[in-house]
């Protein structure tokens, strides 16, 4: 169906974002401006979601042009999710800064370069056509690299230089890719180039313009050998940056895959056993990784590359069951992954560090928060019913479907070292009396309480988000199914975009 | 004119991959916009060169008779060199920032030690 709708979502942040360009410097002003147009952004993208939901696979043709000649816009139901979950991420992202981000930030243009780059998250969910989706990957990573740098502390702007180096290195691959593919099929629209690399006749050729798009992506999405950026920058930046990040930039990397590797390339069994490689070696690494850390984001930024693991894992067996588990987790990684980033901002209000040695006795002081935040870690652990235990069962049941048991070892080895880990902390920032009591620096204290709101409020939106996820599994594995059958059996979504019959 | 241009490519991935694996970050930066470069020529190269014969259609016809210049990669080369001259600007400036607070070029001077976190 033709739906000029499907853009709304991406119009919404990139009116918010300009209009709040005319409000610079007036930081007041753009706070209203942020939260109301990522509630709009919300309602939009709720709206959108359900009319996916109920009619299926949504479609626009930029300019009118027909579909493998003109960029396309295609709204399937992966998409919408993602565009859903994002958009309530953005939200809770948006409330929090209003707060959490310091106004010297905020004077040099945080809210509209965040807003621009909620738009080229939105941008590259929703599009059909592959180079319009790099062009989307740079509107991301052009807006990352400023939030990353916005302050320019000394580590913001080393973490940044890592940051910007793989990123862009990560973009050329991807364009690489795109010129390899454009060169064997002479088409971009993903739907067209779905059915012509099927008949293209060097099948090594095919297979080596695949590794492209397995390290533009891996790199984005922070896979074992790739990941090096990630945790060496990821805890520069201010909270709600990291939250930002942390939620969805290597989501867009997953979903990224996802798309490519279930339209175009269909994994054959040496992409599956090179995937299964990478994911059990990312949640080996990360997890690891994780143990030695004593600063709260830099353990978060590890967690976030363990869990991408279990993520490319799923891609890697590539059965409805799997992808299943995948896309379940993808949407459970968003909301949790987010609040941690949160979390871990409050946590610095509260004591105005985050390393877990001078933490201590929050829960003496803060019951009712402690309980909040124990819930999300308690759901990011996955222990029943919250979220994050739902997609395991999918991911544990078609491993052993498939018999991949180093898979199975390393879900098992990364799911306990998750626990271990957030256990640890629970004890150390929450249980443990602080080290040094006259050294604690309470800036949440004095706040006015509508401040106070502020700064709890998204956390416990996200949590919502969290408890409902786990508590209402039923709808989500309704949501992952169809999504996964879609993702298996792509003739709905090539049909949906490539059918002339649509044009009424 | 396709191996010259082969040559070229294989020239400018070749000293860009070199370039990004040495120390310096002028290098870096160096690398990354030789690598981009070589990118465009590949997509180029990958749009099947044709010698003065633009795509348009003859009148007497209605589809193209003859092998003709595909639009198409220049387009994404023009998409390609306008991005990455904002991502190369951006750099510029972010190293020379980080030249200005660190005062070295080398790579492995920027670690800052955890114990400095927040």
């Amino acid at each position: 169906m033709i739906d000029n709708h499907i853009l709304a979502p991406v119009f919404v942040q990139l009116f918010t974002a300009v209009i709040q360009l005319m409000f610079w410097r007036k930081t007041l002003t753009q706070r209203y401006l942020s939260v109301g147009g990522s509630f709009i952004g919300l309602l939009v993208a709720i709206r959108l979601f359900s009319r996916v939901y109920q009619d299926g696979i949504l479609t626009m043709n930029a300019a009118n042009w027909d579909a493998p000649f003109g960029i396309v816009f295609v709204a399937d139901l992966l998409s919408v999710t993602l565009v859903l979950l994002t958009s309530i991420a953005c939200f809770a992202v948006s409330i929090f800064s209003s707060i959490g981000v310091s106004r010297q930030r905020m004077l040099y243009g945080y809210f509209p370069i965040f807003h621009f780059l909620i738009m080229g998250l939105h941008g590259a969910f929703l599009t059909g056509d592959i180079f319009n989706l790099y062009v989307y990957f740079e509107v991301i990573i052009i807006s990352s690299f400023v939030l990353m740098t916005l302050g320019g502390r000394k580590a913001q702007l080393e973490g940044a230089v890592k940051y910007m180096a793989m990123n862009i290195l990560a973009s050329m691959f991807f364009l690489t890719g795109i010129g390899l593919l454009y060169g064997l099929t002479g088409s971009l629209n993903m739907a067209d180039l779905a059915l012509k690399v099927r008949q293209v006749q060097d099948g090594t050729l095919v297979g080596i313009t695949s590794c492209f798009f397995i390290l533009g992506f891996g790199i984005k999405s922070a896979v074992f050998p790739l990941y090096y950026w990630l945790p060496s920058s990821y805890h520069t930046p201010p909270s709600a940056v990291a939250a930002t990040f942390g939620g969805l930039l290597t989501k867009v990397g997953i979903y990224a895959m996802l798309r490519v590797f279930s339209l175009i390339f269909v994994p054959d069994e040496f992409t599956r056993t090179l995937l299964m490689v990478i994911a059990c070696a990312t949640i080996l690494t990360g997890a690891f990784g994780a143990i030695i850390k004593t600063n709260i984001r830099r353990l978060f930024s590890y967690l976030i590359v363990c869990h991408i693991g279990f993520m490319i894992g799923g891609i890697a067996m590539f059965s409805k069951l799997a992808l299943m588990g995948v896309v379940f987790y993808l949407i459970h990684d968003i909301a949790v992954k987010t609040n941690m980033f949160l979390i871990a901002g409050l946590i610095r209000q509260l004591r105005g560090t985050m390393d877990m040695d001078k933490l201590g006795g929050l829960y003496r002081d803060y019951p009712k928060i402690s309980v909040l935040i124990a819930l999300v870690l308690f759901s990011l652990v996955g222990i029943p019913p919250l979220s994050g235990f739902w997609p395991k069962i999918f991911l544990f049941q078609e491993a052993f479907l498939q018999t991949q048991y180093f898979f199975v070892a390393a879900l098992i080895v990364g799911s306990f070292v998750t626990l271990y880990v957030i256990a640890n902390m629970w004890a150390q920032v929450f249980w443990k009396n602080p080290p040094r009591e006259e050294e604690v620096d309470d800036r949440f204290a004095p706040m006015q309480p509508y401040r106070k709101l502020l700064m709890v409020l998204p956390i416990g939106m996200l949590a919502l988000t969290t408890l409902y996820i786990g508590l209402n599994a039923e709808a989500i594995v309704l949501v992952a199914e169809k999504i996964s059958s879609q993702l298996i059996d792509t003739s709905t979504y090539i049909e949906a975009v490539l059918n002339k019959n649509n044009e009424l | 004119m396709e191996l010259l241009l082969v040559l070229v490519l294989g020239l400018l991935y070749a000293a860009g991959v070199y370039l990004i694996l040495r120390r310096s970050l002028v290098k870096l930066l160096l690398g990354i916009m030789l690598l981009g470069n070589g990118t465009n020529v590949l997509i180029f190269l990958l749009g099947k060169i044709t010698k003065g014969s633009p795509p348009v259609i003859d009148e007497s016809y209605k589809v193209f008779q003859d092998i003709y210049a595909d639009p198409i990669p220049q387009a994404l080369i023009l998409t390609a060199i306008v991005i990455s001259f904002a991502l190369t600007s951006f750099a510029i400036v972010l190293l020379k920032r980080v030249y200005a607070l660190v005062n070295s070029d080398d790579l492995d001077d920027l670690n800052t030690p955890e114990e400095e976190d927040l």
